[in-house]
């Protein structure tokens, strides 16, 4: 099955500097392929790149070299257009309209007749959480009530392909849960959502795919299971029965040592302590096991090591990155 | 077709929300009292004179309506990054500069069409209280269709100004735009004196820039039959038909040239 989105060797520079321009590169040749109905996480620090790829993917900006496809089309071809939805970093709408307007203005550029976009746009307000206020003008919203109808707007068309950059910035927690719900519902609908995030947790709890990009070249990127999986840091094992002056002869080697109960222990060994002989010296003392488990990373763990990586390979003649890219 | 429509009416939209029909008050308060006082002070002048001021108004809140809305139609869209979710949108560059071309070009049409019916009402109160002695002095009628040629020729020449001011707006700052956009403006009116430049100087290259700078500028003069109007003097219709076809494909080349750049543009 094609892609629903596709990049090979997309590369973004930009001049930088006022009288003796110079290039900066924010993306640096950045392939990846998102399947249908995955949602994929986009991740990085600040100044990653992330930003910049979804404006190439819109077509915002165009690209120094590579090339990249939306739907098996061009990204650019106006037609394709009325399959996607796509949410913009820190959306500003015009601050005349109301809400209700803006979308049903949005739904007569998507061709919706007069009746359907009434419908459209009642069912997503709600859906986002916007009652009464609808129509008030936009320059009386609050930055997470702009949000939520940026989602909204995304969504007017009933998208097959949806591109959320940073959806969770300005909402409150209510909020962030509200788009965690949407974000499954649209999972389960079979609708391929891309979205840029920098809370991880998000990203673990939703996304099947990640990528992380820092320097503008793309980290790592995989199944989050299969990279939590292969990302073993330590053992954990717990052990009951566990005499006092047996934890002090631990200590030394023990990461980190919790008395989850009376006598019941949580001990954290280092990768290179193989569990099977500190657990030999533990039962040889009269503990028991309960559980022995790998210790893995989280995403988290494994964000910060890609992006520090990355850090140390960029190449020192790169310009800093701009704020909020 | 649909797409440009759409943005038309929401530029419409905004022109009305953002209290630009206001000037059309303005418009018509002014010259109702200039109506009255100008009757008390001079003899037989005042239906020339409020011609001349009825016609000057439209003119000038047209141009300050173009130049001060056509400056932001694109540059406000990219500044304030509205031009993010637009552009997401099934519609192309180009349409989108024509769209807001067309909404800005509505927003004038309908106020100089009311700035038209104010005027012809005022003169038709003139006209309704002046003894037919007197009006049979004046150089043409109060009510005079001839009104309607100067009126629609400031109209082409507004559509004009938009389009400078559209085109500027494409890839410029809004104070740039408006300086280069009332710059033209200044110049066009003047360019007639550019073709006519060698008398004046006695260097080649000087006299061969001011050519070239003749054939490139628009003549707004050309669109300026408010003198011949109000004194009752002919434009014939071959000159009007002549001077909208020029001022149409002035209008044509620069949205060619505004959408060339526009499609071509980075919005970091």
């Amino acid at each position: 099955m094609a892609a629903a989105i596709q990049a090979e060797e997309l590369t973004k520079d930009y001049a930088i500097g006022f009288w003796r321009k110079r290039p900066y590169r924010a993306l640096d040749r950045l392939s990846i392929a998102i399947e249908p109905g995955e949602v994929f996480g986009f991740l990085g620090p600040n100044g990653a790149g992330k930003t910049t790829t979804m404006k190439l993917l819109m077509q915002l900006v165009y690209p120094t070299s590579g090339r990249a496809e939306i739907l098996g089309h061009p990204v650019g071809h106006v037609a394709t257009r009325q399959r996607i939805g796509y949410l913009p970093e820190n959306p500003y709408f015009y601050d005349y309209l109301t809400a209700e307007e803006l979308l049903s203005y949005f739904a007569q550029l998507f061709g919706y007749p007069a009746a359907d976009r009434a419908k459209r746009v009642s069912t997503l307000l709600d859906r986002v959480g916007i009652g009464a206020e609808r129509r008030l003008q936009l320059r009386k919203f609050s930055k997470g009530m702009v949000q939520r109808v940026g989602i909204a707007q995304a969504l007017i068309n009933d998208p097959e392909v949806v591109f959320l950059d940073e959806p969770m910035s300005g909402l409150d927690p209510l909020g962030r849960r509200d788009v965690r719900t949407l974000i499954l519902e649209l999972r389960e609908q079979g609708r391929t959502v891309f979205f840029s995030s920098h809370i991880l947790a998000d990203a673990q709890a939703l996304c099947s795919r990640v990528a992380v990009v820092a320097g503008g070249r793309l980290a790592a990127s995989g199944r989050v299971s299969d990279i939590l999986a292969f990302e073993v840091r330590g053992w954990e094992l717990v052990m009951s029965a566990l005499r006092p002056e047996v934890i002090a002869r631990l200590t030394p080697i023990a990461q980190r040592i919790v008395e989850i109960s009376p006598g019941r222990y949580s001990i954290e060994l280092a990768l290179d302590h193989p569990p099977e002989r500190v657990l030999a010296d533990l039962t040889a003392a009269g503990a028991s096991l309960v559980s022995l488990n790998p210790v893995h990373d989280t995403l988290e763990d494994y964000f910060v090591k890609r992006v520090a990586e990355a850090g140390s390979a960029r190449p020192a003649s790169i310009g800093a990155p701009r704020a909020g890219d | 077709m649909r797409a440009i429509s759409c943005i038309a009416v929401n530029v419409f939209r905004e022109s009305v929300r953002d209290r630009v029909p206001y000037n059309l008050v303005v418009f018509a308060v002014l010259l109702i009292a200039s109506s009255f006082f100008l009757g008390q002070l001079t003899a037989g002048q005042d239906v020339k004179i409020i011609k001349d001021l009825g016609l000057a108004a439209t003119s000038v809140f047209g141009l300050f309506i173009a130049i001060f809305i056509g400056i932001g139609l694109v540059s406000k869209e990219v500044e304030r990054r509205s031009i993010y979710s637009l552009l997401s949108k099934p519609i192309s560059r180009p349409q989108l500069v024509l769209g807001k071309y067309a909404g800005l070009v509505l927003t004038l049409a309908v106020n100089v069409a009311v700035m038209t019916v104010a005027q012809f009402a005022v003169l038709a109160y003139l006209t309704w209280t002046s003894d037919p002695a007197i009006q049979s002095a004046w150089d043409a009628p109060g009510i005079d269709p001839a009104l309607l040629k100067a009126i629609a020729l400031i109209f082409v020449e507004l559509m004009l100004i938009t389009a400078v001011a559209v085109f500027f707006s494409t890839f410029s700052t809004p104070l740039l735009s408006a300086a280069l956009t009332f710059g033209l403006y200044l110049v066009g009116h003047f360019n007639a004196d550019l073709r006519n430049f060698e008398v004046a100087v006695n260097s080649r290259t000087a006299a061969w820039i001011a050519r070239g700078l003749y054939h490139v500028l628009p003549d707004l003069s050309a669109f300026d039959v408010k003198t011949q109007v109000v004194h009752g003097l002919p434009v014939p219709a071959g000159y009007l038909a002549l001077t909208m076809g020029y001022g149409g494909l002035y209008i044509a080349l620069l949205l060619l040239t505004a959408t060339f750049i526009f499609s071509r543009r980075d919005f970091k």
